[in-house]
């Protein structure tokens, strides 16, 4: 016996005795060896209590080995790193693992709120509906303390030390579940030459085959697995992911898997990857996940000590541990059997096998080899009757025995009573058809198994071994052999034969009976708790109770009895509690239903769903050629769409708004350049191109002559404005179109979608130039001699190069596209350039207009100068419920031809006069400067209608007053009027509706 | 109907909770009733409910293809707020919070309605202008409203991400104290139990086949479990009201779409209120057993599958570990989709049709949970006048042919 | 996620493509004939099926080419996709231009 593990057997296991690893539970720090998982060391240490159960705080032990355990919830490691709600079960051993139990306060053995244990009867299901309703207000106060213990393990504290990575792969097989049936299927596709990725949930391959006692082809059992792993890793295209749980069937043959890669969970080595998203699709999938074992319901069932019995197996043949000294063994089916001879070969006493059948003929026992396994150890075998409770607190202390009489909802009396620390039960075995249902297949109740097995499959899969209900190995392995030999067949290849494998293990001859719910001293509603979901506290009283209040739905049935919401997802128990609805409704249970499983088969962390798209790499940013200067400028970055552009120019220390009078008055005075190179820019050329544009754009388009400019907008089918932007004819079959920044995507794809599917007989095609070239603006009365500074192939006066136009031209020596437009009201200068050449070209500007007193400017100022021009921004000034009619633009909507939106127009609501038209506003004190969101209102009176809200609003330091832009009822009509600005814990504010146009209305300042 | 109170627990209890009445009846359905609301889902139930509470018609059936609640009820993440951006739906919505209010008490079942807040982040200041232009819209219509700056949104939310080098940094929010969350099965069951009490036939497994019209007038519906009439009809089918409008010879501008939610295990409490952002997509709030309860976005394509497309899910993922970093390693337990029927200007469709005696209640998009009882009381209203209330006549099918639709998606790009 | 063939591309992922609604909408031809509720019908109202489906998608992130496909709005399960113009439609040559029309929403 290794030193502080008394449960620790002297030999066997698949544990590796010369590793010892020192660990820490609930501060206390015990050894285990490699090979140990976290339940299997405590196990060994001869810690019994783990968990306290949710709602009623009863002190729990581990009941299973696997994905099913519901009881020994931790929390692993500490800090960021820490890891909430793994179950002890799932967790390999490793040195210096610091595990805590996630329940019970102040501790796990000492738990105030066992309390609510003996308040249990008020505590039934659905009591939080009937009651914290008086005083009216007090919910909060009543909901603050059920609060204050809600959940397991605690959120780390701080991001993520650790990466996580998604893979994309195809394949002609998934195998999920690498156990025996998992094995074979994978060897015959392989085989076949089909490629194949095999997962399997635990570190190594095998599964059942780890704990079994069993040989195949005259080796133990552990031994072929290897010698099976090992073959399938010399085949072709074969790729086997261990730690790997396939958690998610999703449409098409897509099945998400996380792979768990070398970072334990509960620590980080801030390298590597911590865990692996595979998101496969797969040209046919075999599931062979095995199947869980079913506890029985009986008295007190959840004492720490009653444990599956196969989960009892596991820990003495796997993990050469005891889980007690004298057992009881409980079942209905012959699986459990093989518990009762682990424990007597690894030194228990086994006082009994209680087996609910063979009551009414007579026999003691099974027949066939197992009765003669357990006859020969001397084991007592009871038939015919069942455990009906079980004595002791924290841990086992006895079983109370009485005879069955078939009757479930009868009552019986206990005859026997005896001493014992574990309760191996087993209540027969449900497949774990988790995977087959998200998968859209369907579910057979299946008469003799007592179970649900996979049956029509919707998408590409088969099921194979325990997950079909084939409980034997040889049926096992012989049925995973036919389903990886029918996926093969499936693809079109040819199945290379493959032997299925010979094994001495038993076939388990004896049918299962059904016992549901084991009766008890007195009726189900007041004999103790009988636990059907462990984690949650259901009991056979709460299902009672539920169908006695009308909840008789199967879902509704869980949902009041929260029934199968605990982090097992029902996988211990589920089928239990459906059969004890049907029993209760007195019907079948395939007439209860089943419910639909959905993913995680298993819960997965958000991280590995994520993968690498956090923090920088979460929708990249997306920056211009010249970001390297404005960032080194110090300039504050605005988020426009998925861009990042300059907001201002701070100089010494100014604040936004001392940058921005600044940055405007340069313009206004001398001379300002902005990098404008996120427009969007779509080059549209072809034979058919005027035609196509007179459709998308209300402007006659076929009146721009080859080298001049338009503004022009783009409403949807549905009138409302879109997008707008310059656009330049530059030849006579090809134009040149720019969109807003966060639109350019998004009018492409318009554009396309129209050409494609509703004119594909003109002949236009559309290219996006966004990132291809930069533009540089240059605006402000000293922009032309900029331009000439720098040296310009082509005239630049006025006469030759006029507003609206656009030329081809060397500039400084590179070949630029120049157009003469402006969206500041001043002369001005859009430079666009080779974006490879865009930072050489500004750093040249701003070296060349060092004598003007050249002024960077960010959005923030171009925002303003349009604004004073009263230029719209589509997506500020408009909402998508804005027509270009509203924004006082009939100018541009021609009369001699459709486009689309324009039927739209004429809508009676689109025609009413008191729509919300776009004005500019002032603020009758001068100086207020009005929240851009503020809502306006007709008179100062209460309560006041809305009738329109401020759009865009900014002091003008040009003008030396704010200015506002605002979406008014009737507004066009309106100017003079003056409205209110209703602004929060201030009187309204009048406000005079005037022109948007503020400053040089005749627009004389561009055309110099 | 037993009204539950603290001693008849405890007298239950002492009881071993053995005389707890049925909830709500399971009655056949009768020759013909009054009213006959299509759909047991929170909305129909609560419609029955005030039809019988509040226009005295209780010779009404609910009838339910499946179990009530079943549908959208109880596939969604149970956020209630008010704070719409159009008037006409924000007095609707407020209406419907008014309800919540008092609900546990009216319908004497604690739905659990916890006003924890609700925080509509803002990441851009486009994002912000639209929030300051909501919270006074929503102010000067006398709904609680206030804008925070991102150290505000720290203090209330410590695990939340303002970092100003964050992707989407967090500029500010808008916080609606009254908002929150529900116990959205509850609602269904609690209105059930309500309106049984006061008459209506509550009855599942009853599937809806045809609806039966007469000279433009509905006079009954065909069902799996016989012929019901009824002299009036109200359809509240969420996502299959496309179908039902069918079988009326009724067109409707809806389109419907897996919407996907899921909820991690259950962990201690670190999220005490409901955020909400339209930029990344993502919203969270943490439940009283502890799950933290996160909305997806919706599907592009049509479908009535009640799942999705798992890479919604990976976006919604990755943009609450962009919100809460510390979250990555938890796990996610379980996820499922629901159908929510969209229309184009994500706003409801309740209203009479061209057919008399025949309404729907429909197109709530992924807003309906927080609708439930302002959506039933204002149906109840429609159904018994033959004509909508003031606060749901602006939400009428003819809207579409007159234009004066009521965009909401700028306001609810993410909505739920 | 679903598994999309694009007609010129192949099977690829979902992620590659955008949804464009349903299928086979035409543009009225003289919208001015139209009544508002006409109108409207075009704009707004689809069939939204349960069940077989004609719908347009987009390969956004490769050839750029809109082209149908038939789905199942329950199973999701997808009969064929084909191209909305050219050879391969599936239909009479005159037809496929017709039978190509669409509309946004």
């Amino acid at each position: 016996m290794a030193a502080g593990q008394p449960n620790r057997l002297p030999h066997g296991g698949r544990i590796d005795r010369s590793q010892p690893l020192a660990f820490s539970f609930d501060g206390r720090a015990f050894e285990g060896f490699a090979g140990d998982t976290l339940a299997s060391a405590l196990m060994a240490a001869g810690v019994s209590l783990v968990g306290r159960s949710f709602k009623l705080r009863r002190p729990r032990g581990i009941v299973g080995s696997g994905a099913e355990e519901p009881n020994a919830i931790m929390q692993i490691g500490e800090g960021a790193a820490a890891q909430p709600n793994l179950p002890a079960t799932r967790v390999e051993l490793r040195g210096g693992l610091n595990a805590r139990p996630t329940r019970g306060w102040p501790g796990v053995r000492f738990d105030i709120g066992a309390v609510n244990d003996f308040f249990g009867r008020v505590l039934g299901a659905g009591f939080y509906y009937k009651t914290f309703m008086w005083p009216r207000s007090w919910w909060k106060h009543y909901e603050h303390a059920i609060r204050k213990s809600a959940g397991f393990g605690q959120a780390p504290d701080g991001p993520d030390p650790d990466r996580y990575e998604h893979m994309n792969a195809h394949c002609d097989v998934l195998v999920a579940g690498g156990g025996p049936a998992g094995l074979m299927a994978a060897l015959a596709a392989a085989k076949s030459g089909a490629r194949v990725i095999l997962a399997d949930e635990q570190n190594e391959f095998g599964g059942s085959l780890l704990a079994s006692a069993a040989s195949i082809d005259g080796v133990p059992a552990a031994e072929w697995a290897a010698s099976a792993v090992a073959e399938l890793q010399g085949l072709d295209d074969c790729v086997l992911l261990p730690s790997s749980t396939v958690f998610g069937y999703h449409d098409h043959n897509f099945l998400t898997i996380a792979e768990r890669c070398a970072v334990h969970p509960g620590s980080s080595n801030g390298e590597g990857v911590r865990e692996r998203l595979w998101r496969v699709r797969a040209g046919q999938v075999v599931l062979a996940q095995g199947s869980f074992e079913r506890p029985l319901v009986f008295c007190n069932n959840d004492r720490p000590g009653v444990m599956l019995a196969s989960a009892v197996s596991t820990y003495i043949d796997r993990y050469a541990v005891l889980p007690g000294r004298r057992a009881v063994v409980f079942t209905n089916n012959d699986s459990a059997y093989r518990a009762a001879i682990s424990l007597a070969g690894a030194g228990a006493e086994v006082a009994a096998i209680v087996d609910s059948r063979f009551g009414g003929d007579g026999r003691t026992g099974p027949a066939g080899e197992l009765g003669a396994r357990v006859q020969a150890l001397g084991i007592p075998v009871l038939a015919g009757h069942v455990v009906s409770d079980v004595a002791g607190r924290r841990r086992v202390t006895g079983a109370s025995i009485a005879r069955w009489n078939g009757d479930s909802w009868g009552n019986v009396r206990s005859t026997i009573r005896m001493d014992c620390d574990l309760v191996a039960v087993s209540g027969g075995w449900s497949p774990a058809v988790h995977l087959h249902s998200q998968a859209g297949g369907r579910l057979d109740w299946d008469e003799s198994r007592h179970c649900f097995l996979p049956a029509e499959a919707r998408q590409a899969h088969f099921s194979a071994g325990a997950g079909n209900g084939k409980w034997s190995l040889r049926e096992c392995l012989a049925d995973g052999l036919r389903a990886g030999a029918d996926a093969v067949s499936k693809l079109g290849l040819k199945p290379v034969a493959v032997r299925a494998p010979d094994t001495d293990a038993d076939a388990g001859e004896n049918p299962i009976e059904p016992l549901w719910r084991v009766p008890a001293a007195r009726d189900a509603d007041r004999c103790p708790r009988q636990f059907i979901d462990f984690q949650n506290d259901t009991t056979v009283a709460d299902i009672r109770l539920a169908v006695r209040e009308g909840y008789r739905n199967v879902e509704h049935v869980k949902r009041y009895t929260a029934l199968g919401f605990g982090t097992d997802q029902g996988k211990l128990g589920n089928i239990n509690g459906m059969a004890v609805l049907a029993n209760v409704l007195g019907k079948a249970i395939p007439e209860v239903g089943t419910t639909t499983f959905r993913p995680a088969y298993t819960p997965v962390s958000f991280g590995v769903c994520a993968g690498e798209s956090v923090g920088e790499l979460y929708d990249p940013v997306r920056t211009t050629a010249i970001h390297e200067w404005h960032e080194a400028a110090g300039a504050p970055m605005e988020t426009v769409g998925q861009w990042h552009r300059p907001w201002y120019f701070p100089r010494d220390g100014e604040d936004l708004h001392a940058a921005v009078a600044r940055e405007c008055l340069a313009v206004r005075k001398s001379l300002g350049v902005m990098d404008a190179s996120t427009l969007g820019k779509i080059d549209a050329c072809g034979p058919d191109v005027v035609e196509f544009l007179e459709r998308i754009y209300t402007h006659n388009v076929g009146r721009m002559k080859v080298g001049r400019c338009a503004y022009g907008v783009i409403p949807g089918e549905d009138g409302m404005l879109m997008d707008d932007g310059v656009m330049a004819r530059t030849g006579e079959h090809r134009f040149y179109l720019t969109t807003t920044t966060g639109g350019a995507a998004a009018v492409l794809d318009w554009m396309e979608k129209w050409l494609q599917t509703e004119w594909p007989e003109l002949e236009v095609y559309l290219t996006s130039l966004t990132d291809h070239y930069s533009t540089i603006a240059a605006a402000g009365p000293n922009s032309r001699s900029l331009l000439e500074k720098l040296g310009c192939d082509i005239p630049l006066d006025k006469e030759s190069f006029p507003f609206m136009t656009t030329r081809p031209a060397v500039l400084a020596g590179m070949r630029v596209t120049l157009f003469r437009v402006s969206f500041s009201g001043e002369l001005a200068f859009e430079i666009n350039i080779d974006s490879n050449d865009a930072l050489a070209m500004w750093r040249k500007i701003m070296e060349a207009g060092a004598e003007f007193d050249i002024t960077p400017y960010g959005t923030e100022t171009m925002h303003v100068l349009r604004a004073e021009k009263g230029f719209i921004i589509a997506g500020q000034d408009t909402d998508g419920s804005v027509t270009p009619v509203d924004l006082g633009m009939n100018w541009l909507l021609s009369k001699d031809k459709d486009f689309l939106g324009k039927r739209s127009l004429e809508r009676p609501d689109c025609l009413r006069e008191d729509r919300k038209q776009w004005v500019g506003l002032l603020s009758q004190d001068g100086r207020t400067v009005l929240p851009e969101g503020t809502q306006l209102i007709g008179d100062a009176g209460k309560p006041a209608a809305m009738c329109g809200h401020v759009t865009s609003s900014y002091f003008s330091a040009c003008l030396g007053h704010p200015i506002a832009l605002a979406l008014v009822a009737g507004g066009q009509q309106r100017k003079g009027e003056t409205i209110h600005a209703a602004l929060s814990g201030r009187d309204p504010l009048p406000v005079r509706i005037v022109s948007p146009v503020f400053y040089d209305p005749k627009g004389q300042r561009q055309h110099v | 109907m037993k009204r539950y109170s603290a001693l008849g627990l405890l007298r239950n209890a002492l009881d071993y909770n053995r005389n707890w009445p049925a909830a709500w009846r399971s009655p056949e359905p009768k020759k013909s009733y009054d009213a006959i609301i299509v759909g047991g889902g929170g909305h129909g139930l609560a419609t029955a409910y005030y039809l019988a509470r509040d226009h005295g018609l209780r010779n009404v059936a609910v009838l339910e293809k499946g179990w009530i609640g079943g549908g959208n009820t109880g596939r969604n993440t149970s956020i209630v707020r008010s704070n719409y951006l159009w008037t006409e739906a924000s007095l609707l919505y407020e209406k419907s919070l008014q309800l919540w209010e008092g609900l546990s008490r009216d319908l004497n079942y604690n739905v659990m309605f916890s006003q924890r807040g609700v925080y509509n982040l803002g990441h851009s200041l486009q994002d912000m202008r639209d929030i300051e232009r909501r919270v006074n819209a929503n102010r000067l219509n006398g709904i609680d409203a206030e804008v925070l700056g991102p150290a505000e949104v720290k203090r209330a939310i410590p695990c939340i991400n303002t970092s100003p080098g964050a992707r989407y940094p967090i500029l500010g929010a808008s916080l609606q104290r009254r908002g929150g969350v529900a116990r959205h099965d509850a609602v269904a069951w609690g209105f059930a139990r309500a309106a049984d009490a006061l008459g209506v036939d509550i009855i599942e497994q009853c599937e809806v086949t045809g609806i039966e019209v007469r000279a433009g007038r509905a006079v009954g519906v065909a069902t799996t479990r016989g012929a019901i009439a009824a002299d009036r009809i109200g359809v509240v089918v969420a996502g299959n009201a496309g179908v039902l409008a069918g079988m009326a010879g009724l067109r409707l501008p809806i389109e419907s779409h897996p919407l996907q939610a899921f909820v991690s295990e259950p962990i201690r409490p670190v999220l005490d209120t409901v955020v909400m952002s339209g930029a990344v997509h993502g919203y969270i709030s943490q439940s009283d057993k502890g799950e933290l309860v996160i909305g997806a976005g919706i599907d592009a394509y049509n479908g009535y599958g009640q799942r999705g497309s798992f890479p919604v899910i990976e976006h919604a993922m990755q943009a609450i570990i962009e919100l809460f970093p510390a979250f990555s390693r938890v796990r996610m337990l379980r996820l499922w989709g629901g159908i929510v029927d969209i229309c184009p200007d994500a706003c409801p469709i309740v209203s009479k049709t061209p057919v008399q005696g025949l309404y729907f209640n429909c197109g709530w998009g992924t807003g309906g949970f927080k609708a439930t009882p302002g959506s039933g009381w204002v149906f109840a209203h429609t159904l018994a006048h033959d004509r909508p209330h003031d606060l749901n006549a602006p939400f009428s099918l003819d809207r579409f042919a007159s234009g004066a639709l009521i965009d909401e998606h700028g306001a609810a790009a993410v909505a739920h | 996620m679903l598994l999309i063939e694009c007609p010129w591309c192949g099977p690829r992922a979902e992620t590659e493509f955008s949804y464009g609604g349903e299928a086979g909408i035409e543009r009225p031809a003289d919208p001015y004939a139209l009544s508002d509720a006409e109108w409207a019908d075009y704009l707004f109202f689809r069939r939204n099926p349960r069940g077989a489906h004609r719908e347009l998608w987009h390969h956004a992130q490769g050839c750029r080419r809109w082209f149908g496909v038939e789905r199942d709005t329950v199973s999701y399960r997808i009969e064929k996709s084909y191209r909305l113009s050219g050879a391969g439609s599936g239909r009479p040559a005159a037809a496929h231009i017709e039978a190509s029309k669409e509309k946004r929403r």
